[in-house]
């Protein structure tokens, strides 16, 4: 049942994040932060399907690490979960086409371990 | 540094303290107000109408909303090290606040967090995708 929901919550997560960047790239920058502007932009993104899929994608994750922490420790749930750090990077290598310099590699790799030796 | 990387940098680091901050406040919320256990899928709705997970909800959904704002112009590859300064904060917060104990082995982790998020931050830029190249791209 654990490794069952963190293989629910590592798709999950990968794929509504890697929509989500997909789907904000394709807006554009936003530049406006007045409320007004806000809720036009509102309605611009629930027409983006990518970002409505990565909202599905990220409450789906969302529900499951509820689950997961009523059966695992926190201290289980938080490392096994940040290889989705090592899966969006190399995503956001190869699918959104940045620039991942071995200077950003460097420092993912840092964060993952720190992760994993923080919460564990 | 020319004008408009200054100016995207700036805006970076501004909107990424409210991801962050929104982050670590709406998971403290949401998991004060936790019960110890979810027996039924109806419990999974009716948490939701406490007023201290309400909070932590509220607080996930301002985080979502400016970690959208901030990938509309930051590369996911800069967004993902850079936030994760979060765990360290929550670590941090726990000591200062609940005067709980950091093990060796979690000062460690804190200190290759801080230096994964310096490495990142300060290393490169915060958009590295040429603009016409962007997914999808109809502007």
């Amino acid at each position: 049942m654990k490794w069952a929901l963190i293989g629910v919550i590592v798709a999950a997560t990968t794929v509504g994040e890697v929509l989500q960047a997909m789907g904000m790239r394709r807006h554009g920058e936003i530049r406006d932060f007045r409320p007004g502007a806000i809720g036009r932009l509102l309605s611009v993104l629930a027409r983006n399907w990518m970002v409505v899929a990565s909202v599905v994608a990220m409450a789906v994750s969302f529900f499951a690490y509820l689950g997961l922490l009523t059966v695992a420790e926190l201290s289980f749930a938080v490392p096994a979960t940040a290889i989705t750090y090592v899966l969006e990077t190399a995503l956001a290598k190869y699918v959104l086409k940045e620039r991942v310099s071995w200077l950003r590699w460097a420092g993912a790799s840092l964060v993952i371990f720190g992760v994993a030796l923080v919460s564990a | 540094m020319t004008n408009e990387t200054a100016r995207l940098r700036w805006k970076t680091w501004a909107c990424a303290a409210v991801v962050v901050a929104s982050n670590v406040c709406g998971n403290y919320f949401l998991k004060s107000g936790m019960p110890a256990e979810l027996a039924t899928p109806l419990d999974y709705i009716t948490v939701l109408f406490r007023p201290t997970v309400t909070l932590g909800v509220l607080l996930l959904i301002l985080w979502l909303a400016s970690r959208m704002a901030l990938l509309s112009w930051a590369d996911l590859s800069y967004v993902l090290p850079v936030t994760s300064i979060g765990y360290v904060m929550v670590a941090v917060a726990g000591k200062v606040f609940l005067h709980e104990h950091i093990s060796n082995k979690r000062w460690t982790g804190i200190v290759l967090i801080m230096m994964g998020v310096a490495l990142v931050s300060s290393g490169t830029a915060p958009q590295t995708y040429a603009r016409d190249s962007a997914p999808g791209a109809d502007r």
